[in-house]
């Protein structure tokens, strides 16, 4: 998987370059907020209670528990469900592509986009293309990728990158986007309003769908019974991407796939719901073959580029779980981490609790770096209450921290942990360890907070002062 | 935590349960329930040390273990029996089972007794505004969310609204020395909205508090701690005319002392 630029960056220096951005922390906060009130909102409106936080109670938790076994039941059978997938896309006249991984997935697209001589792509939301790195591999052979997803195009003129799965520009509010307009797409001083920015974007956007020689997709799901490609959206713009230009390509991660329709109906009931709050998006968009004799308009060829990428590894393991994520970002929402410091201090195209899980095993050990993102939280387990379809991302973020201690922790790390647990295993010598450290303490006094253990502690908080008297000598002494 | 830091919370906490009927044990065995490695992802050093505290609750015999610290009760009831699987000690892990149906954080028990008859005498804080943090653990994990409010409320405190007293402090174990520029952020968001008429901020999680209070200080804010134990100590206290003892300690502790409970009057 491709990371954002790291620069060698570390998590932390990441984190701390996120916080001193007030602004953005604003941004973060109030776009995370609006997505978490509107869902606890919708749950209500459609008569589903919610107990605090976003615990779901009665029918609610019955719908999570069934689509949690739904997802179990689709990933178990993985395998035979894209084949099934596969052969009925093929009925319906949509090419099949598999893609081991990001270049094969490159690859394949580009060889469409050079024998069709497409030189205009419009490009509609997909995290799958972001993970690719597609618009480079496309840029490469002169076929100039406009993104057309509102925030996607936003993000993409300010040559920026994707804060939050499902809103890429989280990170911006209207005076940014007025300014990103104006200077690079020569809007010129127009009005920061909602409805003025969407009427520039919409009249620059048109004209790329008219002209456009391909268009390309992400896809929510794919539904293998018969052979469908199933968008959500809000815009339309994704709608325009598979229907007006010759030839579309559709980009799947393979483990967005369900059996059945009754299935998707199961994830259509739980996405926008848990994504954005709202009771059903704008648009659902269904792919089910190209432009037949009858039909007045489609694209001529449809191709679906099956993404693995790292996915089959996860079959079996104790992170396969993670391919039941139906992608809502409502993990983000409540995260707390997130929410101090957005996505891009992640340094990856994931972001959020389940980027936490995620990037670590897509970056695999080529980059371990990426393992440290894992420790991107408290484990305050806000996610796993917030998920859907009943991820435990708590479980999964420990599991990831044990993957990170056995392919990368230091041997200095390491022998830390050694020494602390023979220490502390046994009575005597924790009670000397915890003598140790009080008569350090005492001799340093105030200066506790130069021991290196304490420094990044010291730095916004008090250092707390060991008691003279243990609570076992109190309690040895029989004063309690 | 407790231990070295916090011994007050562990005498109060003592009190409170002999109030409620039952003989305090405390076996001198235990260390740590292993939670900084485990969530480290060393599974295997949290295992080493977890056991040696398991075999010193499980000898000790008593009728439940009651700990004041919810993410140790945590890591006992929810995760010790994972822990153990891993490292490959399936004994262990069996025992932890057994051991974790016994094992109660301090809240739930002292309000399980107080509903059941055994503890009386709570009051005398009608002067006290508290905010009451949840602390993740035991909101996610255990469900425990009523109960320390139910206690507060018998106090007579009141409780002040705090819109984000569900939210996460920041600390995270070794998350708070790791990130700690996140780790701060992330108190001062949860201390932000924190009334200026509040009195005390209490919890159930000494390592939470310890966090929160580091801030509250370095900040200069006019804001004590209290772990729910020495509130509830002091309550007692007050009610039958003593002294409040180490109440007036504005520090706050945290976990890693399980005490062994045994009530004199089992509840039916």
């Amino acid at each position: 998987m491709t990371g954002f630029t790291l620069h060698g960056t570390e998590l932390r220096g990441r984190q701390k370059g996120a916080l001193v951005d007030v602004e953005l922390k604003r941004k973060v906060a109030a776009g995370v907020d609006k997505f978490a009130n509107r869902k606890s909102d919708v749950l209500k409106l459609i008569g589903l209670s919610t107990t605090h936080g976003d615990a779901f109670e009665g029918d609610a938790d019955d719908l999570r528990a069934a689509a949690r076994a739904m997802r179990h039941r689709t990933i178990a059978r993985l395998p035979r469900i894209l084949e099934r997938l596969a052969d009925n896309l093929l009925a319906n006249g949509i090419n099949v592509h598999w893609a081991n991984d990001a270049a094969e997935a490159n690859a394949a697209i580009v060889a469409i986009a050079e024998r069709i001589g497409a030189k205009r792509v419009v490009k509609g939301k997909s995290m799958a293309t972001e993970e690719t790195g597609l618009n480079e591999a496309l840029a490469a052979v002169g076929a100039e990728v406009v993104e057309t997803d509102l925030g996607e195009w936003i993000i993409q003129l300010d040559t920026d990158v994707p804060s939050h799965i499902i809103a890429p520009a989280l990170h911006l509010d209207r005076y940014d986007i007025k300014r990103i307009f104006d200077q690079h797409a020569g809007a010129g001083d127009i009005e920061a309003t909602p409805e003025i920015l969407n009427a520039f974007a919409r009249k620059e956007l048109r004209g790329r769908f008219l002209a456009a020689d391909l268009g390309i997709s992400g896809c929510n799901l794919a539904i293998a019974e018969t052979g469908s490609i199933l968008l959500v959206e809000n815009e339309g713009n994704g709608r325009m991407c598979t229907t007006l230009p010759r030839v579309h390509v559709a980009v799947m991660g393979m483990e967005r796939i369900v059996e059945s329709w009754d299935d998707a109906n199961l994830v259509l009931n739980l996405l926008a719901r848990s994504a954005t709050g709202q009771p059903l998006s704008s648009y659902t968009n269904i792919v089910s073959r190209p432009r037949g004799t009858e039909d007045a308009d489609g694209p001529e060829e449809v191709h679906v580029v099956i993404l693995d990428n790292g996915r089959s590894d996860l079959l079996g393991t104790e992170f396969s779980e993670m391919l039941n994520c139906i992608r809502c970002g409502a993990c983000l929402n409540v995260c707390p981490v997130y929410r101090q410091t957005g996505g891009h201090a992640y340094g990856w195209v994931y972001s959020g609790p389940m980027g936490a899980v995620l990037t670590p095993l897509l970056a695999g050990k080529e980059n371990p770096e990426a393992a440290e993102v894992a420790n991107a939280s408290t484990l305050c387990g806000a996610c796993m209450e917030a998920c859907p379809v009943g991820i435990p991302l708590q479980d999964l973020l420990l599991a990831a921290r044990r993957r990170r201690v056995h392919d990368s922790a230091s041997t200095t790390e390491k022998a830390g942990w050694k020494a602390w647990s023979a220490a502390w295993s046994h009575q005597r010598t924790y009670e000397i360890s915890m003598k140790g450290a009080a008569f350090g303490s005492g001799l340093l006094g105030s200066k506790v907070g130069a021991l290196p253990g304490a420094r990044s502690w010291a730095d916004g908080r008090t250092v707390p002062e060991p008691s003279k008297t243990s609570f076992r000598s109190l309690w040895r002494s029989g004063d309690c | 935590m407790v231990d070295m830091f916090q011994p007050q919370t562990g005498v109060a906490a003592v009190k409170v349960l002999r109030a409620a009927g039952c003989e305090v044990s405390c076996p001198m065995g235990q260390t740590c329930c292993g939670q900084p490695a485990w969530n480290s992802g060393f599974a295997a050093e949290a295992a080493k040390v977890a056991k040696n505290t398991l075999e010193a609750l499980d000898a000790d015999g008593a009728d439940a273990v009651v700990v004041p610290a919810g993410s140790c009760a945590t890591m006992i009831k929810v995760f010790w029996p994972e822990m153990f699987e891993l490292a490959g000690d399936h004994a262990s892990a069996e025992r932890a089972r057994v051991l974790g149906k016994r094992t109660f954080e301090f809240s739930s028990f002292i309000d399980e007794r107080r509903r059941s008859g055994h503890l009386a005498g709570f009051g005398a804080l009608e002067d006290t505004t508290v905010a009451y943090h949840h602390s993740c653990h035991m909101l996610r994990e255990l469900h425990i969310e009523d109960q320390p409010t139910a206690l507060l409320e018998a106090t007579g405190c009141r409780i002040a609204v705090w819109p984000d007293d569900r939210r996460c402090c920041g600390f995270g174990g070794l998350f708070s020395v790791k990130l700690p520029e996140t780790s701060v952020a992330m108190a001062d968001e949860k201390l932000r909205s924190i009334a200026h008429d509040v009195d005390l901020l209490v919890g159930s999680d000494g390592s939470c508090l310890m966090h929160l209070r580091g801030r509250i200080e370095h900040e200069g804010r006019n804001l004590r701690t209290r772990h729910l134990a020495e509130l509830l100590a002091e309550s007692l206290a007050a009610r039958s005319g003593s002294s409040a003892g180490s109440g007036s300690s504005a520090r706050s502790g945290s976990s890693a002392a399980s005490s062994g409970a045994s009530p004199v009057d089992p509840a039916p």
